[in-house]
This record gives structure tokens, C-alpha cells and sequence, in this order.
């Protein structure tokens, strides 16, 4: 448990294009750490965009550019 | 930093025009990625029919033919057969492939044409507005069965892969879903299958891709992908319906 605690996970970057996101808010659902979030201001084609929230929490896992319908989202880790 | 997940080279960078939620732009980035990791981009000739799926030609930077309603797979046919150093692919949404296409898929599978077709099964037609397909399973309401499908007057819904796989034809016919990482996983994997049992010259192949079409269901895109789990993946089970080794045609 104590080996648990002192572990190290690795950060993640998630880069969202808000002019290709729709809001459909399968990346919402799928993240395991609740990284994202929608905006609350709409972009260029009059939708709510995914947002990053918590940067912090994120790991790199790659789950909501995996799920992603618009291919709106790369992900980095290091 | 690492890139965990990038955009893939032939997917053109430019926004889906399909509705939010849907599946196709999914579809088409998986199958934008298996091209991009056989190399094949220079020598794929991909054939659109009508619904949703014909606007794959504006997302894919590979050639493209746009066929009548359901007449891909003959399409496809006459290209692969004028210029068999091509890879040909149909994409094909389940208005198309499974009812007025019924005919020209059926045959291709059975004379075991050197093609690939993926199939996106949304089990309403999509661009019309959500009337009724043979692939709508019993008890689902669209605009033209609003008391839910039933049989005695609708009949079943129609399992193409169940069907294609009786055709002798047939080397590899898979059913898949893209609702969660390692189903989208095991997508990628069936499509590679299917473009590698044409390249290898072993018969027709065939991927159906379950989708959900969140407009036509009158759901929001999370209910859909949870409908799709409960309800549509019972009917239609997941994994590869049929598996032919060796060269159907020697």
C-alpha cells in the first residue's frame, strides 16, 4: 500500500480543437480521472466544446481521443 | 512529450459534417489509420454509395467513386478486377448494404471478389430520417414503425454477417462496435484482417460496424452508446463470424 502511495504516474497533455469538438461529451464519459468538461461558451458553429478542467489529474491515458467521433483530440504523455 | 494519440495522415484536416455523436467519424479515423500502417494511401480506391457514409470521400485523402444507392460492391468489383494492384474498399451504411444493396453484396461475397466493405450498421436509415431498415431491431420505434418494430407485419431484422456467411465466397466477415477503448481496439484489428485478406489476394471481406445514430434514435450521444451496448449488441453479437484460411479461388 505504502509502495502505492509513493508512486509516480505519469502526466499527460490533452490539446482539444474547439472548432472540431461538437459537444457530444463521449470523452466526458469515458475519462477514468475526470479530466474534462464542456465550456460554457460555444464555439464558431454554435456548439458547447470539451474543455480540459483539471489538467493536473490527467495521466496521458489516450481514452478520450481513442473515443472521440470528431478526431477533435491528440494526447501527449511524458 | 511522447504522442500518445495523434490525428492519422490520410484523415484530411478538416471538421466531420456528421451530427454529434455519430460514429462514422470514428469509423473513418480507424480506418484512415490501418491505411496509414500498411502504406497502401497511393494505391486505395474507395467507393462511397448514398446515405450519411458517402461523405467519407471528403475526409479520406485516397481516390474515390461514388456509386448509385447499393451498388458499391459492383462498383468495387469492376475496379479491383480492371486493376488488381489496387486495394478497394466500399463503405456502406446499413439503408444501403443491407436493403437496396442487398443483391450486389450478396453476389460479391459469393463469387469471393477481391474486396473489402465496411459496413455501418445504425439500424435506421440515417439521411432520410430515421424510417425504418430491415437491420432495426424488434421493439424500436422510428418514423415509420412509431409502435416499435414487430414482426408480424416488419418482419426481422435482417444479420447480413450471419448471411454473407453461408456464401462460400467469404473469407472474412467480422462484427464489431466502437463504444469503448478496447472494443475500438479490436475494430482497428478486424479492419486490418479485412484489407489484408484482399491484399493477400484470399476472398471477399466484410466488417460490420455497429454505430449509433443519436439524431435518428431521438437520444442524447451518451444514452445512444448506452442503448447500442444494451440493446443492440444482444441482437447482433460482437466478434468474427466467419474466418477462412488458404485462397478461396485456387
Amino acid at each position: 500500500m505504502k509502495q502505492k502511495e509513493t508512486m509516480r504516474l505519469p502526466s499527460g497533455r490533452v490539446i482539444i480543437d474547439q472548432e472540431f469538438c461538437k459537444g457530444c461529451s463521449l470523452c466526458i464519459r469515458i475519462c477514468p480521472r475526470e479530466v474534462l468538461g464542456l465550456s460554457n461558451r460555444f464555439n464558431s458553429v454554435g456548439y458547447y466544446p470539451a474543455v480540459v478542467e483539471s489538467a493536473e489529474k490527467c495521466n496521458g491515458c489516450g481514452f478520450c481521443a481513442q473515443v472521440c467521433p470528431e478526431v477533435a483530440i491528440s494526447v501527449y504523455r511524458g | 512529450m511522447a504522442v500518445v494519440f495523434e490525428r492519422p495522415k490520410t484523415l484530411i484536416k478538416k471538421p466531420f459534417t456528421y451530427c454529434p455523436g455519430c460514429h462514422h467519424g470514428l469509423a473513418q479515423r480507424i480506418i484512415a489509420e490501418v491505411i496509414d500502417e500498411l502504406g497502401i494511401e497511393n494505391k486505395t480506391i474507395g467507393v462511397g454509395p448514398v446515405g450519411c457514409s458517402v461523405y467519407i470521400y471528403q475526409f479520406l485523402d485516397t481516390d474515390f467513386v461514388m456509386g448509385a444507392h447499393g451498388r458499391a460492391p459492383a462498383i468495387a468489383t469492376g475496379i479491383k478486377r480492371t486493376q488488381p494492384d489496387k486495394i478497394v474498399f466500399s463503405y456502406q451504411g446499413d439503408g444501403d448494404i443491407a436493403a437496396i444493396g442487398t443483391a450486389e453484396i450478396l453476389h460479391a461475397a459469393n463469387r469471393g471478389e477481391l474486396i473489402s466493405s465496411f459496413f455501418i450498421n445504425n439500424a435506421v436509415f440515417g439521411m432520410t430520417g430515421g424510417q425504418m431498415a430491415p437491420t432495426t431491431i424488434l421493439k424500436q420505434k422510428t418514423t415509420t414503425s412509431p409502435k416499435g418494430r414487430e414482426p408480424k407485419s416488419h418482419g426481422f431484422p435482417l444479420q447480413l454477417c450471419e448471411v454473407l456467411s453461408a456464401c462460400q465466397g467469404s473469407a472474412y466477415l467480422s462484427r464489431v462496435a466502437l463504444t469503448n477503448p478496447k472494443l475500438i481496439n479490436q475494430a482497428k484489428r478486424s479492419i486490418k484482417k479485412a484489407l489484408l485478406t484482399q491484399i493477400e489476394g484470399r476472398g471477399f471481406s466484410l466488417v460490420e460496424i455497429l454505430s449509433p445514430c443519436p439524431t435518428n434514435w431521438g437520444m442524447s450521444p451518451q444514452e445512444a452508446v448506452d442503448w447500442l451496448e444494451k440493446e443492440m449488441i444482444p441482437y447482433y453479437p460482437l466478434g468474427e463470424i466467419a474466418v477462412k484460411e488458404g485462397i478461396l479461388h485456387a
